[in-house]
């Protein structure tokens, strides 16, 4: 072995020691329950992790570490620019220009950078073609990986254990859960997020929507029915979830 | 890593809770904690995407079952900061820099976040690489446990499926996350049977598809 390197297992040790030891900082048993989706907004009193985490945003301008102004640029990036609203708009664009279509099932991350969707964690997209028998289901069971340019930050229930752990065995009864219920003779294909692909699902086009317009029709198109776990309706009309 | 984090095939989690018009961040610590991670990885080197997933893999099984998402990437942050030498305990306990501290430039600033934000970050590598598998053909998941950080899950390990597509060559997350080398290899998607892996109780109609590089693969 190269001495000159590093005995990994020794820096794993120590870096286990690190998070071990920056755990304890962090949580309280008392803390945010860790699958519990409901908003904090009632919360008065500041909570311990919203101390903590001010008072290591101070400590690490104070270093040089941090610009805020640049945190706060990135904070209303997510809040305000990257979201679910651009995958909506790739599918409506989908659905009314089939020549899009094609460009966007054999080359996705070129057809997505036309609408301008091309930044971080969307260097490398797949498009998953929902069909009447055939239904896609996206998950990454090892973390949380998702594609921010098109759907941003992915909601809690896709990062929950919960989620997690059992769309890959029982991807059917995950989908009954989101109210979903395949006929038996439907392929389900999960896909589990293990590498640097990215994955967005084209929902089918719902029947009594050729008269409208593709503006109307990104409007349907709901958050869930890109990860997989929702189709689009008519009476659903696009709202994140 | 057997961590707790290889959550798939895991029964009894509980169910799944999904919210209506879910923000962004469900209160603004959690905003300002997902900023401070992209502006510090922005750095790269020991703070990659890979040893940050890594890093989380490594909080203690019943502190990342309690934590929440963010609160898992908050630990992460410090313990990472004290372990690069960033920042000293003695620092974080104090809340404030030690006296004579050298202060550093950001990397990141107001100027170049616009930048940062659009930039993207490719694992694929534009070198020659030999692909040891191709579509179409019938492959073993191999049966290893490396005690590091992987992206192959325990749930298809030793299990048969097919190579659907040669993805091309990739870093490798294995040795990436520990400073050793981006080992760029072929990644390819791969198919399995729910029934493979599951047995019957799994729908035959039903299909699994991972992305695996060719370190995860053997023949059959």
């Amino acid at each position: 072995m190269d001495q000159s390197k590093p005995d990994p297992v020794d820096r794993r040790g120590f870096l286990k020691g690190a998070a071990a030891s920056a755990a304890a900082m962090v949580t309280k048993p008392q803390g945010a329950g860790a699958q519990d989706p409901a908003p904090h907004e009632h919360q008065v009193v500041p909570s311990d992790v919203t101390l903590r985490v001010k008072a290591i945003e101070s400590l690490l301008v104070d270093k040089g570490l941090v610009d805020r102004a640049a945190l706060d640029v990135i904070v209303e990036t997510f809040e305000t620019k990257i979201g679910p609203r651009n995958g909506a708009r790739i599918v409506a664009r989908a659905w009314v220009d089939p020549a899009y279509k094609t460009r966007l099932l054999s080359d996705a991350t070129a057809a997505i950078a036309e609408l301008g969707f091309d930044s971080h964690q969307g260097e490398e997209m797949v498009v998953l073609e929902n069909a009447p028998k055939v239904h896609n289901l996206v998950v990454c069971t090892l973390c949380s990986c998702y594609p921010w340019p098109v759907l941003g930050l992915p909601p809690v229930w896709y990062k929950s254990a919960a989620y997690r752990s059992r769309a890959v065995i029982d991807p059917r009864g995950t989908l009954k859960e989101f109210g979903l219920e395949l006929n038996d003779d439907v392929e389900v294909r999960v896909w589990d997020s293990t590498a640097e692909i990215r994955y967005l699902v084209l929902p089918e086009r719902p029947s009594g929507t050729d008269h409208l317009s593709e503006e109307a029709l990104a409007a349907l198109v709901t958050r869930n029915s890109m990860i997989g776990t929702a189709k689009v309706s008519l009476t659903a009309a696009g709202d994140g979830a | 890593m057997n961590g707790v984090h290889d959550m798939g095939g895991m029964q009894d989690m509980g169910t799944i809770v999904h919210e209506q018009r879910e923000p962004a961040f469900h209160a603004p610590w959690e905003g300002r904690v997902y900023a401070m991670s992209r502006v510090l990885r922005a750095r790269g080197g020991k703070w990659n995407l890979d040893a940050f997933r890594h890093g989380i893999e490594l909080l203690p099984p019943a502190d990342y079952l309690r934590m929440s998402y963010y609160e898992r990437w908050f630990a992460w942050i410090l313990g990472k900061l004290v372990a690069t030498g960033d920042v000293t305990q003695a620092e974080i306990d104090a809340g404030h820099p030690a006296p004579g501290s050298p202060a550093a430039t950001p990397f990141v600033t107001r100027q170049t976040v616009a930048a940062m934000v659009a930039k993207r970050a490719p694992s694929r590598r534009d070198v020659p690489a030999v692909a040891h598998f191709k579509a179409g053909q019938r492959i073993r998941a191999r049966n290893i446990h490396p005690p590091g950080h992987t992206r192959l899950p325990r749930y298809v390990r030793g299990k048969a499926g097919v190579i659907v597509r040669d993805r091309g060559v990739f870093l490798f997350p294995d040795t990436n996350a520990h400073d050793l080398g981006e080992k760029p290899q072929h990644m390819y998607s791969v198919r399995f049977s729910a029934r493979d892996l599951w047995g019957n109780q799994a729908s035959p109609r039903d299909f699994i598809h991972l992305d695996m590089w060719d370190d995860y693969l053997e023949r059959i």
